[in-house]
């Protein structure tokens, strides 16, 4: 059928089944928001700002597995994007992220919204186009969604001019995508994998070290059972968090800058890392020469690069982690899972010797306590998202994740702003879970223009803000590392957060006891409208233990104890 | 890093279309990986394109570079080549007063010869290996040359 460029994204969007568009209008994408107009197959969620179009896009897809797509015009409603699509690209979630550019006739001349957009977005996008016949559009379209969520999932930037969506031209969507140069390995060496496991059989204290890659793979069962079979304890990284449910006997817990006490441990003391989908990222790795020093290591990873970028692979593994890990479970009855018990121990004992904890020792509630109570409440009945900071690190220690996809955050980039519009995406694709976003005084103040979409859209997110008044990562960091010289961290000025919330038509609450928390969260749950629940915390306290930046693993700052 | 960096030469073989040669040393810049020339042309009959790069780092980076380039969408194949035949051409103008026939001689010696001659000045070409391009450069400076220009390596696996 022959149709305008604007409509060819419509039936695109539709052939795709995309069900949720986030975006914003503007001059240049205007034809094909006069489409989204005329139909009524997919819904638009109108943000109040292109940033948070983009991570409320990521929150729908890492909530629900599919692509997300964000629309948004040229010039500056581009470049507010940019965050969201860095972002997606740092953690690896598949978006298709469709901008509108100045007419063909007019690129390169500085036109008004002009801006080289897939200039700026070639480094922080997996690929990315300029349409610049609208009979290439359903093939660019469709090789779009098929790279955002094959291989190693990433952002795909689609940039098209003003004259292109009005352009008249074939459609025909039913073509194969056949990219001759992108064929991603998605079955892993047999060999390699039997010689995996025949590492695995001898080693003595080997441990799971599981990446966010496992949920993009959706591999979580797989891993479950690879760990139950074979009795062999795993750390998660900040990404993995749910992979593992929080009560599973074999998760030592979360390891890194800011992992426990046990995960570090055991990743300096194992004789084989089996990473499973996990990049090596330096939060994670500390020192690179003393990390897991005396391991082999075995590694499965999608994306060839990631492998021996950073820790040599003696096991390299590329391939799809799921399919990897199923063949793994054919070859499991060769591990003979009480070999561990020693290993287990030892394992425990750190664990005992040095527990995640943190002390009531003042009046002020303590962040940590907000997290874990919420958990206590909700426990696998919310989705968590978070922003960036003090909270963030908090909720990745103590809120107890019974699932994948559960945990929602910035991890790669470590974007403040995230937390909220991603809530909302999240709410938008799991309608029937309660969406949480834990945030920061400093973060929530970035996107809270949000407030506006989540009262039109009826999404009720509810941020719980634990404000310590001051940007409280950097001021911790001042604190161990600047001799406590607090420069541009007191955020002692703010807004009425209650004030704010009902100024947009939400609601909020001012909370300083628990009883107050409590009744404050029941509430907001009851009244099912977008809530600020601003809990004044405990000011100075540090999200420990910790290792300082460029540490090892072994050598964590524990918490102290204080006497009362 | 510790480890030696050594020069080496990758052939990537690319999709022609738009911006992809900016896709090439965007990641180059974007992950600080060192580009001592490049060149690139259309392979005859076909719709791809040849890059020669000249690039250092140590084995690991090298590693790295040749996956990452493989990861973007339009590289088709990367070679890191081992056993290669490399060659550059380089260009250079001589004053009219300069001995010609001296000149000439040493450029027949780098495969080359003299390729213009105009009133004032005439151009000499050679084309060997990078190496030897250095070379002869060395040893023409008393010949007062005006301009140098070098194409960068082209390589082929032998």
């Amino acid at each position: 059928m022959r149709i305008s460029g604007a409509q060819m994204v419509i039936e695109a969007l539709i052939a795709e089944g995309v069900e949720t568009v986030f975006g914003y209008p503007g001059g240049a994408i205007m034809n094909v928001y006069d489409e989204i107009y005329k139909q009524d197959k997919f819904k638009h969620i109108l943000t109040r700002h292109e940033q948070a179009a983009v991570h409320a896009a990521e929150g729908y897809s890492k909530a629900s597995g599919k692509v997300g797509v964000a629309m948004i015009t040229s010039g500056p409603g581009f470049t507010n994007a940019v965050t969201g699509l860095a972002d997606a690209y740092m953690d690896s979630i598949p978006l298709v992220v469709i901008s509108g550019q100045v007419p063909m006739s007019l690129i390169g001349t500085d036109a008004f919204q002009e801006i080289d957009a897939v200039g700026i977005s070639r480094s922080c996008t997996k690929h990315n186009y300029l349409v610049t016949n609208a009979s290439d559009l359903p093939r660019v379209l469709k090789e779009a969604f098929h790279i955002a969520a094959s291989g190693r999932p990433g952002p795909v930037h689609v940039d098209i001019p003003k004259d292109v969506t009005a352009e008249i031209a074939e459609f025909d969507y039913s073509i194969e995508v056949d990219l001759e140069t992108y064929k991603p390995n998605v079955k892993g060496n047999p060999r390699q994998i039997k010689k995996a496991m025949n590492a695995i059989a001898k080693a003595k204290r080997p441990l799971f070290y599981i990446g966010g890659g496992v949920i993009n793979a959706n591999a979580g069962y797989e891993v479950r059972e690879l760990v139950k079979r074979t009795g062999i304890p795993a750390v998660e990284t900040f990404m993995a968090r749910g992979v593992l449910s929080y009560d599973d006997e074999l998760l030592v817990g979360m390891l890194g800058m800011h992992g426990s006490y046990a995960s570090n441990m055991a990743m300096s003391e194992t004789d084989l890392v089996i990473g499973l989908g996990a990049r090596f990222d330096d939060r994670v790795t500390g020192k690179l020469s003393e990390f897991a020093k005396n391991a082999g290591v075995i590694h499965v990873d999608i994306d060839p690069a990631s492998i021996s970028k950073l820790v040599n692979a003696d096991y390299p593994i590329v391939g799809d982690v799921k399919n990897v890990v199923k063949e793994m479970l054919e070859l499991s009855s060769s591990i003979n899972s009480k070999k561990y018990e020693p290993w287990r121990e030892t394992v425990a004992n750190f664990a005992q010797l040095h527990p995640l904890v943190y002390h009531e020792d003042t009046d002020r509630i303590k962040p940590q306590w907000v997290v874990e109570r919420v958990g206590e409440l909700l426990g696998d009945d919310a989705n968590i998202s978070t922003d960036v900071g003090q909270h963030q690190m908090w909720t990745a220690q103590f809120y107890p994740f019974s699932r994948p996809r559960q945990f929602i955050s910035s991890g790669g980039l470590g974007t403040m702003g995230f937390g909220f519009p991603a809530a909302m995406g999240v709410k938008a694709a799991t309608p029937d879970k309660i969406s949480i976003n834990f945030t920061g005084d400093g973060s929530i103040l970035m996107n809270c223009q949000e407030l506006m979409t989540a009262v039109e859209q009826k999404l009720p997110v509810i941020n719980i803000i634990l404000n310590n008044n001051y940007l409280g990562m950097v001021r911790q960091w001042q604190t161990l590392f600047y001799d406590k010289r607090h420069s541009e961290t007191d955020l002692s000025v703010q807004p009425d957060f209650v004030l704010l919330a009902e100024a947009f038509g939400g609601i909020g609450y001012r909370v300083t006891t628990k009883e107050e928390f409590d009744a404050a969260l029941k509430d907001a749950i009851e009244k099912n409208i977008v809530a600020f629940i601003d809990v004044v915390v405990e000011r100075l306290e540090n999200v420990m233990p910790m290792v300082p930046s460029g540490g090892s693993l072994f050598n964590m700052m524990l918490l102290e104890r204080k006497e009362k | 890093m510790t480890e030696n960096s050594e020069r080496r030469v990758v052939s990537v073989i690319v999709v022609n279309e738009a911006s992809v040669l900016s896709r090439i040393t965007d990641l180059f810049s974007g992950r600080g990986y060192n580009i001592t020339s490049l060149t690139v042309a259309p392979i005859p009959d076909s719709k791809y394109s040849r890059l020669t790069i000249v690039t250092s780092g140590s084995v690991r980076v090298i590693e790295q570079i040749t996956k990452q380039l493989h990861k973007l969408i339009p590289v088709l194949k990367v070679y890191e080549h081992a056993d290669l035949v490399e060659k550059e051409m380089a260009l250079i103008k001589f004053p009219i007063a300069e001995n010609i026939s001296d000149i000439t001689a040493f450029c027949k010696a780098y495969n080359g010869n003299i390729v213009n001659v105009g009133e004032n000045v005439f151009i000499a070409m050679i084309a060997d290996e990078p190496k030897r391009v250095d070379n002869f450069l060395k040893m023409i400076k008393k010949y007062n040359p005006k301009e140098i220009v070098r194409s960068g390596a082209v390589a082929l696996e032998r």
